[in-house]
């Protein structure tokens, strides 16, 4: 990768003196006077180092830590070439500004497991120009050749060995200097302080007090609470509503129709949502209303029986499988999922008369400032975006239909307003995991090897949901006008549901297995449900369906699935070296306990390499316990390991969740579950022995947040067939379903 | 006029008595360390402690505490001294940490009452609190660890006597 100085950093003089150091991971360098007018008099810089003359060294991360260990991990980056201690650097929120885009993303946001793989150059690339320029200062304050001095943990040492300045010192010097890009030098992996180490989280302390602060703990002068209520079938609006028994109760402040029903606004949230019992509202009744699952079952059904647009097309299926020594078939489905983060959704929203600013839980700052900026009919620069600590994202958070809530009602009020939903909101409120029907077919040779394959994938698009949703306006620059980028939203939703994008078949197409005659197909369908991106996306139901078909494939051909996969894998050194380390760690083939049996899956996603075995028995009332799950993982350098396997624990504990639990339905064209009861979360007492093992990697990082949990409901599904020897094809592995 | 101690101190409080006690704490109070997940006593996020016992402040309206002994997670300790905040903190068990202060109360109620609980005893005083994240295995180790701890004996002790002792009646 080379980066001239333009495109990658930008030195400048902080307000009060100081150094100031900017990293433009999209390598677009926005103009100085863009700068000003985003930060004002009070600088306020974003994924920069600040380095204050009183020594204070801040680094404004641009991604949102929502668990997945970013303020740790980021931070590390940064201190490593820095040449600074960890613990002694403040860790901030960036604002969103278009300076921080994501390069993979084109916008401010944190997902698709792309932190550390898009950061791990560019922010250890700022430190160390960062190091080197206060090197330089300090060779000019001593009258040295900068070539004679080093760092040691925040300051420049003389070659005496006596003197030294702290960077503070430095920091007013250091930003009028300039630094040859060619003499930034990253460190060599033997020189890493940090880097693969397992530093304790920087949040911790914050997390076991109660005082880190989340979107619904935001607290303003004069704030006031409101509750949404939403069409109770999706696509409905409001037809008339009355309001005058609620408007008259203790605390409420107002009562407004906003563009998803309904807000009541209090002095509290129980008092608005109390009030919500009595407005009442005549929702139209939108085509929707009355689907229920069995038609929208029905219809996937039918759909799988249509022939598809081919996604791919290698060698001669047809040819292969007719002449195939062994042949087999299956379907396999799996159900609408919701997120369900901890935290429920909200979003704290002031909006004045010239400028708005958001106080949120998001994952997305580009589409939350350009929606709000739409509703308030404001520039960009005008919404500041005020990240917080997300109590859980998972994609749910991509999503900002809580902000643009927040900004309408606060907008229609004159008056700081913080949105809460109830847990039935979010629930039944979801953009959800779409369901998805596979329809496999192989054709094995005389050695039971699979010759031809065939995947028909019935599925619908997450894209094309979320561009009608707002997400592109994220995209835009800040001059283009919000009714366009509305329009542009609409128009690429079209253009989507009408191409294949990848990301509702990710893991589907391009198999790892040699297998030399291959089709696949996709047919679309197009249900008003919302649809967003669930943790791990299209992986998380093409890895069930591939991983599960492998397996019976390996059944047929009476061979053990583990080396079944290996010989497939045979030219595919990471995923071979995850699967045997997993078989390993799980020893595969040795005795398993009675009453108990062990499946395997592999999986690769967002750059890494995972593979995992389970361990399961039936426990008396017929449902399915997991005792333990063993798992490698292949995910390049490892910046923090230890944030590396909690990641993996928390993948495959959300994994494991869906595969055991998690169903969302269609009822009367909303959805059926409404809190924990009916959409149960795995419980402590639930959760089995997880032992996870890294692979040593010098290959640049990939992604951790999300490829641990694709594996797990085959590895499940896969086991339960070992011991039971009747094969599941559909999630979740419910007792009803493994008795049926 | 609802009164009750918080974390020792005596608040009285105008609020509708059928307020839940969760949001008289983070609304009234500005108490947001004990969190809203659920609503229904499902979840267990907004767990906190009532005459030393584990209670779902979420579905508790506050008419019902009058004259009681709260702690919340605020009380727990200063400065993170409680020993399951530290055993927390040596597992790195918080990921999101949105369920943490409502785990860290269910753990200190199980500690005040069974000092070394085993893997059947952390189930059950456990199982009623959700993480998302799954942070689950990393809660029992922590658990464990301060349980292992001898000074957790004496903190849990003295958070024993701090919602008995200040107690009104």
């Amino acid at each position: 990768m080379s980066l001239n100085r333009r495109d990658f950093l930008k030195v400048g003089a902080a307000s009060g003196g100081g150094l100031l150091l900017s990293v433009a991971l999209s390598g677009c360098e926005s103009a100085p006077e863009d700068d000003k007018s985003w930060a004002g008099d009070d600088f306020i810089p974003a994924a920069w180092i600040r380095i204050s003359s009183d020594n204070a060294i801040t680094f404004y991360i641009d991604r949102s830590e929502m668990g997945q260990g970013v303020s740790t991990s980021l931070p590390m980056l940064l201190a490593e070439e820095l040449d600074v201690v960890l613990e002694t650097v403040n860790v901030e929120f960036a604002p969103a500004h278009p300076r921080f885009d994501s390069p993979r993303l084109f916008m401010m946001m944190t997902g698709g497991s792309t932190s550390i793989a898009e950061s791990f150059l560019p922010m250890r690339r700022a430190g160390a120009t960062a190091r080197l320029l206060l090197i330089n200062a300090a060779a000019q304050r001593w009258g040295l050749d900068s070539s004679a001095c080093t760092t040691n943990k925040g300051r420049v040492m003389h070659p005496d060995g006596q003197q030294s300045f702290h960077y503070g010192e430095l920091a007013s010097l250091a930003s009028t200097l300039s630094v040859d890009e060619n003499k930034v030098k990253l460190k060599l992996p033997s020189e890493y302080h940090y880097i693969g180490k397992p530093i304790p989280r920087l949040d911790n302390e914050i997390k076991v007090n109660g005082r880190a602060g989340f979107g619904i703990d935001q607290d303003l002068p004069g704030l006031l609470v409101g509750v949404v209520i939403r069409s109770p079938w999706f696509g409905g609006f409001v037809s008339s509503y009355d309001a005058e028994n609620a408007k008259v109760m203790g605390g409420v402040q107002g009562v407004v129709p906003i563009s998803s029903g309904i807000a009541v606004v209090a002095d509290s949230y129980w008092q608005a949502r109390e009030a919500t019992k009595s407005v009442i509202i005549e929702w139209d009744k939108a085509s929707f209303s009355g689907a229920n699952e069995g038609d929208l079952r029905a219809e996937m059904q039918a759909l799988a029986g249509e022939k598809g647009s081919k996604l791919l097309d290698i060698g001669d299926f047809e040819g292969s499988f007719s002449s195939a020594d062994k042949t087999l078939a299956a379907s396999y489905r799996v159900p609408y999922l919701a997120h369900a983060t901890m935290e429920p959704m909200n979003c704290t929203a002031r909006v004045q008369k010239d400028h708005c600013d958001i106080w949120v839980p998001t994952q997305a700052q580009s589409s939350a400032q350009a929606l709000a900026a739409g509703i308030c009919g404001f520039k960009l620069e005008q919404v500041a975006v005020h990240t917080t600590f997300l109590g859980g994202g998972f994609g749910r958070r991509a999503k900002q239909d809580f902000v643009v809530e927040a900004v309408e009602t606060s907008k229609a009020l004159g008056k700081p307003v913080k949105i809460i939903w109830s847990r039935e909101d979010d629930m039944q409120h979801d953009y959800y995991r779409p369901p998805a029907v596979s329809v496999l077919k192989a054709g094995l040779d005389s050695n039971g090897f699979p010759q031809a394959w065939f995947h028909k994938m019935v599925n619908t698009s997450v894209v094309a949901d979320s561009l009608e949703g707002g997400l592109l306006a994220g995209m835009f620059p800040g001059w283009v006008p919000y009714s366009l980028k509305d329009l542009g939203g609409d128009l690429g939703a079209k253009l989507v549901r009408n191409t294949n994008e990848p990301i509702s078949t990710e893991g589907g197409v391009d198999i790892p297995y040699s297998i030399p005659h291959q089709r696949v197909e996709r047919v679309k369908f197009n249900f008003p449900v919302p649809l967003g991106f669930w943790r791990s996306v299209g992986h998380s139901h093409t890895a069930f369906m591939i991983e599960s078909f492998i397996d019976e494939l390996a059944h047929l051909a009476e061979q053990d699935p583990f080396q079944y996969r290996l010989r497939l894998l045979k030219n595919k050194p990471r995923h071979s070296a995850v699967l045997e380390r997993a078989a390993a760690l799980a020893g595969w083939g040795a005795q398993v306990p009675a009453g108990r049996a062990r499946g395997v899956a592999q999986h690769s996603s967002f750059g890494s390499y995972v593979a995992q075995v389970a361990e399961v028995s039936v426990d008396k009332s017929g449902g399915l316990r997991v005792h333990k799950v063993a798992c490698a993982i292949d995910c390049g350098q490892v910046v923090n390991p230890d944030i590396v396997v909690a990641q993996m624990e928390s993948a495959i504990i959300f994994g494991l969740t869906a595969a055991l639990k998690g169903e969302i339905t269609i009822e009367n064209g909303g959805v059926k579950q409404s809190n924990f009861h009916d959409y149960p979360l795995l419980r402590i007492d639930e959760v089995p022995e997880i032992e996870v093992s890294i692979i040593d990697s010098t290959e640049m990082p990939s992604g951790a947040g999300e490829p641990g949990t694709p594996p797990i409901a085959p590895a499940v599904a896969n086991a339960f067939f070992a011991l039971s020897g009747k094969r599941v094809r559909e999630l979740p592995l419910s007792s009803e379903v493994l008795g049926s | 006029m609802v009164t009750f101690t918080l974390n020792g101190e005596q608040v009285a409080l105008q609020i509708d008595p059928e307020t839940p006690l969760l949001w008289a704490l983070r609304e009234q109070l500005k108490s947001t360390g004990t969190k809203f997940g659920c609503g229904k006593g499902l979840c267990g996020a907004c767990t906190v402690h009532i005459n030393g016992s584990a209670m779902r402040s979420c579905i508790t309206p506050v008419s019902s505490i009058n004259g009681m002994a709260v702690t919340t997670i605020e009380g727990l300790s200063e400065s993170n001294s409680n020993p399951l905040q530290q055993a927390w903190i040596a597992e790195n068990v918080p990921q999101c940490g949105y369920c943490q202060s409502g785990q860290i109360m269910s753990a200190a109620a199980l500690l005040m009452k069974n000092p070394n609980p085993d893997d059947e005893e952390i189930n059950r005083a456990m199982s009623g609190n959700l993480c998302r994240c799954g942070t689950y295995p990393r809660i029992r180790r922590a658990i464990h660890r301060a349980a292992k701890n001898a000074a957790s004996l004496e903190s849990a002790q003295n958070v024993r006597a701090d919602s008995h002792g200040k107690m009104t009646p």
